[in-house]
């Protein structure tokens, strides 16, 4: 390019016609998480959608039930984020008709990268975190870039206020930076109620020091097949949305107002 | 006239060529000339500014301007921006005023093929609003977008609705909705109603005098508005789109302001 420029017949005009383009993309603001426990998965998001410095409207879900078991979380632009959760809910009803079983998580996982990834020359401007129960009964948390790559881990934090969150969760969940009293370990996995702690320290957190964060969080938990509610009692807010006392996985949501300004 | 036999009709085996006049791999490819001096909506031109609604008491309550700009000139004055859809919807644009006119044709179409039907099921406000933000976002996905902003009111089974939809497909639902430079200047101002009282604490009135004081505030401040709106709304009765409005102003202190204008002290 500079021996290009460098030759007198290909100096830079500016007064060649250009183009300007039409920008298919914005940035609607707002964070999501995810942390897995050993019997257990947790998925969160607050509600704000906003576009530069105006907020949108306080209540636009970026976090969406998928099946019994499974819940997907999606933050970046808004417009990309509600079609791809459409289509996502599409492959697992079609999955359902033909099978009569609801899809495994690591196979959502699977097919949501396969989805990404047949947008990788005009993507999805989405990340996505997939959290719930896997067949083998563990909390398990999936998270994508844009155009698919995933992995499973702990504990993800994404979207607007994900540099300011994601170090929190590296030290409070994998114990970064800590080391263990002499003589004992760090555990591998936090009970519940101190995971529930954890998120809405977050996202008040995140609250106080990102403009797009705020309005109200929306946390959704996912308790294994058999595990009691150990962690939930006393909760304030908390509502269950599958058939209470039914003895497959068990969905509760909790929603509670952040900071508006 | 298509000289090529085969171009008339699909041979009804592909491996035989009953017309046998024209091998068949070899068909002509259509082309299309005027390909390239296809134009996409890379910029509005002629445009609407803010529209504002909020839900109240009996229903969904919409304003705007009926001015139509050319760039900064204030071309048509007598345009209405809001347009009611079906028996139970209103639609108000900001934005291009041809793409509005292109989707005012698309939604009339559609109510037609809908009423056509006569099956009893007639299209509310959340069906035109699904249809609207698809067409929306598949023109974007398209890079062919329709430059506009819209809010989609209405009422239907005992139940108001109303949802945001722009060029880039973007969608959300809320009891109080500006677009453009109403959502700096405008919203504020409903929002602190809305917030306080709730929606349906809201009487017709109150809603009529919030949204005139609205577009009264936006008179003052937008250049490219008018002091003449309608004022639309849908409620278990139906939907009514008022004639224009007027709202007096005071421009006496204008005078008196020093350092904007080409006076010299």
């Amino acid at each position: 390019m500079s021996d290009l420029m460098a030759h007198p017949y290909h100096q830079y005009h500016p007064q060649q016609p250009q183009q300007r383009q039409f920008n298919p993309y914005t940035e609607n603001g707002g964070t999501i998480l995810a942390i897995a426990g050993a019997d257990f998965s947790v998925i969160a998001g607050d509600t704000r959608q906003s576009e530069g410095y105006s907020i949108q409207t306080r209540y636009a879900p970026k976090v969406f039930k998928l099946t019994d078991k499974a819940v997907l979380a999606v933050n970046g632009f808004a417009a990309d984020g509600n079609m791809f959760v459409k289509k996502v809910k599409q492959r697992l009803e079609w999955y359902r008709h033909a099978h009569s079983k609801d899809m495994p998580l690591r196979a959502i996982a699977r097919m949501i990268q396969t989805m990404l990834y047949a947008q990788r020359f005009f993507p999805y401007y989405v990340y996505n975190i997939l959290g719930g129960i896997e067949e083998d009964g563990t909390g398990a948390v999936y998270s994508f870039d844009p155009v698919g790559s995933y992995e499973r881990e702990a504990c993800r934090a994404a979207g607007a206020a994900s540099a300011l969150v994601q170090p929190f969760l590296d030290n409070q969940i994998y114990f970064k930076n800590q080391t263990p009293a002499l003589g004992s370990a760090h555990p591998t996995h936090l009970p519940l109620r101190h995971v529930v702690e954890l998120v809405i320290d977050s996202f008040t957190g995140a609250t106080e020091r990102h403009i797009e964060v705020g309005d109200s969080l929306e946390m959704y938990i996912v308790l294994a097949r058999g595990r009691s509610l150990q962690g939930l009692e006393g909760l304030k807010d908390v509502r269950e949305l599958s058939t209470p006392g039914s003895n497959g996985e068990r969905l509760f949501v909790l929603r509670k107002p952040l900071k508006r300004d | 006239m298509d000289h090529f036999p085969t171009n008339w009709g699909r041979p009804r085996n592909d491996a035989v060529d009953a017309y046998n006049t024209y091998p068949l791999h070899s068909r002509p490819v259509h082309h299309d000339s005027f390909a390239d001096g296809v134009q996409r909506t890379q910029q509005p031109i002629v445009t609407g500014t803010s529209v504002l609604a909020i839900r109240y008491k009996d229903g969904v309550m919409m304003a705007a301007d009926t001015l139509a700009s050319y760039g900064s000139l204030a071309r048509f004055k007598d345009v209405t921006r809001l347009h009611a859809v079906g028996d139970y919807t209103i639609l108000g644009a900001g934005g291009d005023m041809s793409d509005f006119q292109y989707l005012k044709s698309v939604l009339n179409d559609l109510i037609i093929d809908e009423f056509t039907q006569a099956d009893g099921h007639a299209l509310g406000p959340s069906e035109i609003f699904e249809v609207l933000s698809g067409i929306m976002y598949g023109r974007r996905s398209k890079f062919n977008p329709l430059w506009n902003s819209l809010l989609v009111g209405g009422f239907k089974d005992g139940k108001s609705f109303l949802a945001y939809v722009d060029l880039l497909g973007t969608t959300y639902k809320d009891n109080a909705i500006a677009t453009g430079y109403g959502a700096y200047i405008a919203l504020p101002l409903l929002r602190e109603i809305m917030d306080a009282k709730g929606p349906e604490n809201i009487s017709e009135e109150e809603a009529r005098s919030m949204l005139t004081e609205s577009m009264k505030v936006l008179f003052y401040r937008d250049a490219r508005s008018l002091n003449k709106f309608q004022i639309g709304k849908i409620t278990a009765t139906g939907v009514e789109i008022s004639d224009a409005i007027s709202v007096p102003t005071e421009w006496a202190f204008a005078e008196k302001i020093r350092g904007y204008g080409a006076q010299t002290q």
